[in-house]
């Protein structure tokens, strides 16, 4: 396994310092690297992850952000990735929270018992102070071994003191008992950093280094958090003990009784700006007057001069379901906007710290379908677009719980693209088949994930999650998130609905496509009770979600026959997009198991509610 | 006794916590076998939320079942202190 050298992903030249920046989760850290490196930012993407790493220079030295963690190990993505950095860096530049020094501390002991050259900002100094919490600097910073200096980053105090202090890092007091072991552990791995982590039982780190697995991490961390909690008794002195209003605000988010009514009201915000404000105003412009009348004529008529646009190539690049027309219009028309709206929303809830506080909440309900509170963000991502959701199935704690995450995905959450096209169609028949639509979706939905939780085998993870304090999200650091989320959607995207384009253009282009609209027919006309006809959006829904739903506007139905119709139509297929996603975050098997069996559930379903309806009428 | 069986307002010891992974988690949040927490709610069927100074984190109900604890202080003996006065 490759690990713990960061130049493999950053472009270092030889003898340029590396600075690494670290802290736990919404520490401010951000502000420290924005105030480092100005604008000119590099931002490369971490293999095999969705993770993005900045770095920048700032005098002779390179900075390089790394992502939020409570630790330096193997446990998730983040911690991998932060991981390489740190055991890499030549001086480590800690931001911690001066609120929650018990928990930042940790992460700052694990650095300077690596025996890496540190500073620790210690931030939010006023909040500290608001909440009555008296800090002694100079005996922390004696404490520690290591330069400390106080901070409030959104004010900017304290940001020149920690850039002018770089060449002041110093290895600070280890925590680490086991010296012996230690010892002959570094004489047989790179350094004093991995034989840490390799004592702390870090696989890839061990294996690294042609080391078998050891296992001291419970002393080590026992010993370590005695150590931080010796250190905050001496230096923390508590003058009050009144709870904030953000205190207070934050176990209301959690009671059930005053928490679902807040979450329906930010859900509601969030079908307010994504679902009408930028599916609605912002894509009609984007896609359709940007892309569909600007884009799409101009490029079919400089293409169309060289090729002849039926032509199979013409088809490929230009034709109905084109690289250069669909594709384009498709992923920055429509997805595009779209994606930046959830991850704007989506980075506003994380980075005041209700996000968690949701996953708590939540956590129950998800619990019962094998999955835990922190689905939820998956989930919420779906209805934005499947695609971009079941990327993020990474972030879940076991394979178990990712495959039923994918499977709920592809099966039973409609993306926005169809979710408009969804409303539409029924807004005219009245909220009776609203609902009637809503429950179905929902109840395969509850039954799929309750069945999956009981015949996959193995155990989900439980919900185990720090939640922060409220805090007013900062403007620039929400953008720059949704900005390199977006970014990084586009690129693992963008591929993939060029070949699900080309694929569909050549099922088209060979009759395959015409063919199987035929051989669905009987299923369409006998099973499901619709004119054969709606075959044709079926299969014109594995294109694009909302095609489907789309296609049915032009046919003749009853109200009972729409519902129907949307309904399978939802449960049917994921997008080709999707489908093709599904291909890399999950097996061969896995993923053509989940195509299938979604195609039986959608059609089963629609048969039954077929049935249903027409008893009761 | 285990720690979903706490209520809200309780203050106990944390006896013991069986898997190694959750352990170190929670070492890394400042709490670990021996620290004396509060529960600060407790969602019905759902999380128990443990305080310890300013850190408060999220323990799934399953998980919860799983750690052993050791009451120092109830609501239910805060109350009853005070009718014995």
């Amino acid at each position: 396994m490759d690990c713990c050298n960061i130049s493999h992903q950053i472009d270092i030249p030889e003898g340029v310092k590396k600075v690494v920046l670290t802290g736990n989760p919404n520490v401010g850290k951000s502000i420290f690297f924005n105030s480092f490196t100005g604008i000119y930012v590099d931002v490369s993407n971490f293999p095999g992850t969705t993770l993005d790493i900045s770095s920048g220079k700032f005098k002779d030295y390179i900075i390089i952000d790394t992502p939020g963690v409570y630790g330096v190990s193997s446990f998730n993505d983040e911690e991998i990735v932060a991981r390489d950095a740190i055991a890499s860096a030549d001086i480590v530049v800690n931001v911690v929270d001066a609120v929650h020094l018990e928990r930042d501390l940790f992460l700052t002991q694990q650095v300077i018992d690596m025996d890496i050259p540190t500073i620790v900002a210690i931030n939010m100094m006023d909040e500290a102070e608001k909440k009555g919490l008296k800090i002694d600097i100079d005996k922390l910073s004696n404490e520690l071994g290591v330069p400390v200096i106080p901070t409030i980053a959104p004010k900017g105090q304290g940001l020149e003191e920690v850039k002018n202090s770089l060449h002041l890092a110093k290895i600070g007091n280890s925590s680490i008992k086991l010296t012996e072991e230690l010892e002959d552990l570094t004489e047989k791995s790179t350094n004093k950093a991995e034989a840490v982590l390799i004592m702390e039982g870090d696989p890839h780190v061990s294996a690294k280094n042609n080391i078998g697995d050891i296992d001291y991490r419970d002393k080590i961390y026992l010993d370590r958090r005695e150590r931080v909690n010796n250190i905050i008794n001496k230096i923390v002195t508590e003058t009050t003990d009144s709870i904030s209003f953000g205190t207070k605000l934050g176990r209301l988010m959690l009671k059930p009784i005053t928490g679902i009514p807040m979450l329906l009201v930010a859900l509601y915000l969030l079908y307010e700006f994504v679902g009408v404000f930028i599916a609605q105003t912002v894509v009609d412009f984007t896609e359709g007057f940007i892309f569909a009348d600007t884009y799409e004529p101009f490029i079919r008529g400089i293409i169309s001069n060289l090729v002849s646009e039926t032509s199979f190539i013409g088809q490929l690049l230009i034709g109905e379901f084109g690289v250069l027309t669909m594709s384009i219009t498709y992923t920055f028309g429509l997805l595009l906007p779209l994606v930046i709206g959830f991850y704007l929303f989506l980075s506003i809830l994380e980075d005041s710290g209700y996000l968690p506080r949701i996953a708590a909440l939540v956590d129950r309900l998800l619990t019962s379908i094998g999955l835990n509170g922190r689905a939820v963000i998956p989930m919420i991502l779906g209805f934005g677009c499947v695609t971009m959701a079941t990327v993020t199935t990474r972030l879940l704690g076991s394979k178990r719980e990712r495959i039923i995450a994918v499977f709920l995905l592809g099966l039973a959450i409609p993306c926005s693209a169809q979710i408009g096209v969804i409303v539409g169609l029924i807004a005219p028949l009245g909220s009776k088949y609203l609902i009637i639509y809503a429950l179905s979706i929902f109840i395969v939905y509850v039954l799929s994930g309750t069945v999956l939780n009981k015949i996959l085998p193995g155990e989900s993870t439980d919900l185990l999650i720090d939640l922060p304090p409220l805090r007013m999200p900062r403007i620039s650091n929400v953008l720059k998130k949704t900005y390199i989320k977006s970014i990084s959607f586009i690129k693992e995207a963008g591929p993939i609905f060029v070949i699900g384009a080309i694929i569909i253009t050549v099922l088209q282009y060979s009759g395959i496509l015409t063919f199987i609209q035929n051989a669905v027919k009987p299923i369409t006309v006998g099973w499901l009770g619709l004119p054969k006809e709606a075959a044709t959006a079926f299969i014109m829904g594995i294109v694009r979600r909302d095609f489907g739903a789309a296609g049915l506007s032009s046919l003749a139905m009853t109200a009972n026959q729409t519902i129907v119709a949307l309904v399978t139509i939802t449960l049917f297929v994921p997008c080709i997009a999707a489908m093709l996603i599904m291909l890399k975050e999950r097996t061969k098997t896995e993923s053509v198991a989940i195509w299938v069996s979604s195609w039986i559930i959608a059609f089963v379903t629609g048969g039954i509610l077929y049935r249903i309806l027409e008893f009761i009428a | 006794m285990n720690l979903a069986e706490v209520n809200r307002g309780d203050k106990f010891k944390i006896i013991n916590i069986p898997d190694t992974m959750v352990r170190a988690k929670t070492l890394r949040f400042g709490i670990s076998e021996g620290s004396t927490v509060e529960c600060v709610e407790k969602i019905p069927g759902g999380p128990i939320i443990l305080k310890k100074n300013l850190q408060e984190i999220a323990v799934g109900r399953k998980l919860a079942k799983k750690i052993t604890v050791d009451e120092l202080q109830t609501q239910k003996s805060i109350g009853k202190t005070v009718i014995a006065r």
